[in-house]
């Protein structure tokens, strides 16, 4: 069992944990993530690793409500315990393997869309540690959902907010800021892009046009987290990767994103389980409860 | 009673066990164990025990079922084996101990699995437990993976008076007792569970939620946790796939993912939360005994379902009972069979699998006639799931993040045969991490040799 010493609803329908995990706040670096399960009947969800703190055995979890298993996390209060918590999974950022003077030569942009904020995070943080600064696009739908904006602004260079509605920051999407932003003459050579998967993928072109090499971070469907599933295939480069191992990091111009994007609606999306009904006729069975039959 | 055959075991009705999740066989009473230990020829010279990897004393165990001394059965058996009750449900008995029955000459072989089962389950239900332990030596051993070369491993040691944590990556322990082989065939909670109950009654830590290459390393056992010698049972656990068009659509899955959701995460139960997808018609690749526990639990949970293996019968690499099980519940065998291609809807969801006829030509490298693809001969198999049972390799997370620790090509750990022993020093491994997939049984009987040399080498150094 593992006690949380901290729960907030830091944007509607987003949480934000401290959760005691000794080994996993001793060992993690910038990138990687843990599986946690919020009960002994719970559903094993890969959550990315926003922060830690090594003294004092904690690491910190953004949690955004999409379906059941979400909700029930959410439910969560401070002295409460989640089940599981097991990690460090994945490998750490790239950027941790560097050395300071590889660091020095990188411009580095992240571009951190909606939730994707808590994992861009960390590796800022630790860039800062290092003595290297960096620019953050923060990309929301709307002034609402976008999150820790205050801490971001403590370590980076520069934070830039956008929101798709225009309600805050500059208007529009991450693409159209980033575009913007090298424009105004800002350079970059280095781009870190983690959100939703279609953010990430037109992030990706957008930086093939602008000649930016960029990383990205995938959160496909998982279910152990150690290579044993293969549930988290994906192709990059026309190779088959598992995602838990192999990454969560990848060559964002080199990832089939249309494939991943499917691979992810399986039992997540509301078209994907609908598909799914649809195909299984009377062995359908809600994916065992999951969505509820799909009412 | 006709002595040439067996007594035969009673089973839950094919079409009834077809669609729920309860032990097929229900395994002997006491009056059918008793009147099939009679059978027993009591060999001077017993060959069964030759044929099993752990050589129990199965005469003598069987003589003390014939005098109705259950207790004793189950002693005799303990002090060979850590888990009756597992092995004798999951062993391939007919090629080790039955293969080599003289009963089975003329007759039928002795039910060694089943009379083993028998006295486990009896031990269980008495509330029996292994002996106790010797006074702690105070040596720590780290055991890594808790499926069952591990707890064997963890249990002798236990006995000999080692202070024992076993790190298990996932949630729950039992490894690929509780994430593989499905609940009709092993039982969780009333034989897995209470098998490792008895592991922690002889003061067995369990720690889970610990991949060890990733929240520690093996050096760190050494150096930060203070352990004086180190178990790697961490399995063989990465799926492979064909590497044909369309395996990435999806309704493909590795039969470790179906396993894992359905065993592991209870899907095949209403109380999960975790989904599966089941599918109309079911393919399933492969023809050894992952394959015939992913068929069966598409079956059960309301599939057709195809097993499409590219020998023939003859070849399959299951157990026979498993087959046979697995044909008794209307489970559909395309045999020479090899799909060529995974056939995709609009939406990328599987559509169907293309495959291709195969004939028999010359053995191979393992002495099985090897497959051939008839030219010409393909043709399509109507269906939505896809599930890939094609064998599995050793995870590389230890080794890769072990300095000097020797593995071969085929990524398995490098031991010395006889004692389990790594390239590098105080660290032992076995079971599948070592092997490849194999069985329960060998991986038990690796834990038990490597719990042995580790006392040696323990003992040898103060």
């Amino acid at each position: 069992m593992y006690r949380i010493t901290k729960a907030n609803e830091i944007a509607k329908n987003i949480f934000l944990f401290d959760v005691e995990a000794k080994r996993v706040s001793e060992f993690c670096l910038p990138g990687q993530f843990v599986i946690v399960r919020s009960d002994k009947d719970g559903e094993r969800i890969p959550l990315t690793i926003c922060d830690y703190d090594r003294e004092k055995g904690t690491i910190t979890l953004v949690v955004q409500v999409v379906g059941a298993s979400s909700l029930e996390i959410s439910k969560l209060k401070e002295g409460e315990f989640f089940e599981d918590v097991v990690g460090p999974l994945g490998r750490p950022s790239d950027l941790c393997e560097m050395s300071k003077e590889e660091l020095k030569q990188k411009k580095i942009v992240f571009v951190a869309g909606g939730l994707g904020t808590a994992p861009v995070y960390p590796q800022v943080k630790w860039l800062h540690e290092q003595g290297i600064g960096c620019d953050v696009i923060i990309g929301a739908k709307t002034k609402d959902l976008v999150i820790l904006e205050d801490e971001m602004k403590k370590v980076a260079n520069n934070v830039f907010v956008t929101t798709d509605d225009g309600s805050y920051g500059r208007s529009g999407m991450v693409t159209k800021c980033l575009e913007d932003l090298v424009a105004e003459g800002h350079e970059y050579n280095h781009c870190v892009a983690i959100g939703p998967m279609i953010m990430m993928k037109f992030t990706c072109l957008t930086t093939k046009k602008l000649n930016i090499p960029t990383i990205v971070s995938l959160n496909p469907i998982m279910v152990d987290g150690t290579g044993m599933c293969g549930a988290c295939r994906v192709t990059v480069d026309n190779e088959v990767k598992f995602a838990c191992v192999d990454g969560p990091e990848f060559d964002g111009h080199k990832v089939d994103f249309d494939e991943a994007m499917k691979r992810a609606t399986i039992y997540k999306t509301v078209e994907g389980r609908a598909y799914l009904k649809a195909k299984e006729g009377a062995t359908h069975h809600g994916g065992c409860n999951h969505c509820g039959g799909d009412e | 009673m006709d002595m040439m055959k067996r007594i035969p075991v009673r089973e839950q009705a094919p079409k009834v066990r077809a669609t729920n999740f309860e032990e097929v066989c229900y395994g002997y009473n006491d009056k059918e164990a008793i009147d099939e230990a009679t059978r027993c020829l009591n060999c001077k010279k017993p060959k069964c025990v030759e044929g099993c990897p752990v050589n129990i004393d199965i005469p003598h165990f069987i003589e003390h079922i014939k005098n109705g001394d259950f207790v004793k059965a189950y002693e005799t058996i303990t002090d060979s084996s850590t888990l009756p009750a597992v092995c004798g449900r999951v062993c391939p008995q007919e090629t080790q101990c039955e293969g080599k029955c003289i009963r089975g000459i003329k007759g039928d072989a002795i039910a060694i699995g089943k009379l083993e089962r028998f006295v486990a389950d009896y031990a269980m239900e008495k509330g029996l437990k292994p002996s106790v332990q010797k006074e702690q030596n105070g040596k720590k051993v780290a055991v890594i993976g808790s499926g069952p070369s591990g707890l064997a491993c963890a249990g002798d040691l236990a006995k000999l008076g080692y202070e024992v944590t076993i790190f298990e990556a996932l949630h729950k322990a039992g490894g690929v007792l509780i994430y593989g082989i499905p609940q009709f065939r092993l039982p969780k909670d009333t034989v897995v569970q209470k098998e490792i109950d008895n592991i922690k009654s002889l003061g067995v830590k369990f720690e889970t939620n610990v991949v060890i290459g990733k929240s520690l390393t093996v050096d760190d056992l050494f150096e930060k946790e203070g352990f004086d010698a180190v178990f790697i049972g961490s399995g063989a656990g990465l799926p492979r796939f064909m590497g044909i068009k369309g395996e990435n659509a999806n309704g493909v899955f590795s039969a470790n993912e179906y396993l894992t959701r359905s065993n592991l995460m209870k899907a095949y139960s209403g109380e999960s939360t975790t989904p599966i997808m089941i599918g109309k018609r079911v393919a399933v690749v492969g023809g050894g005994n992952v394959a015939m526990d992913a068929a069966r639990t598409a079956l059960r949970l309301g599939a057709e379902v195809h097993i499409i293996y590219r020998r023939s019968e003859k070849e399959l690499p299951a157990r026979a009972e498993e087959v046979h099980h697995a044909k008794e519940e209307g489970i559909i065998f395309d045999l020479l069979t090899n799909p060529v291609e995974i056939l995709t809807d609009e939406n990328d969801w599987v559509s169907g699998i293309k495959c291709i006829k195969m004939e028999l030509g010359e053995p191979d490298q393992s002495g099985r006639r090897s497959p051939v693809p008839i030219d010409g001969s393909e043709f399509d198999i109507d269906v939505d799931t896809v599930i890939m049972a094609l064998g599995t390799s050793p995870n590389p997370l230890i080794s890769e993040t072990t300095k000097g620790l020797e593995t071969n090509r085929r990524k398995c750990i490098v031991t010395q045969e006889e004692t389990g022993q790594t390239s590098r020093e105080a660290v032992y491994a076995g079971g599948d991490a070592v092997s490849g997939a194999s069985t329960v049984i060998l991986a038990m009987g690796a834990g038990r040799k490597a719990a042995k040399s580790i006392d040696e080498y323990l003992s040898s150094k103060s």
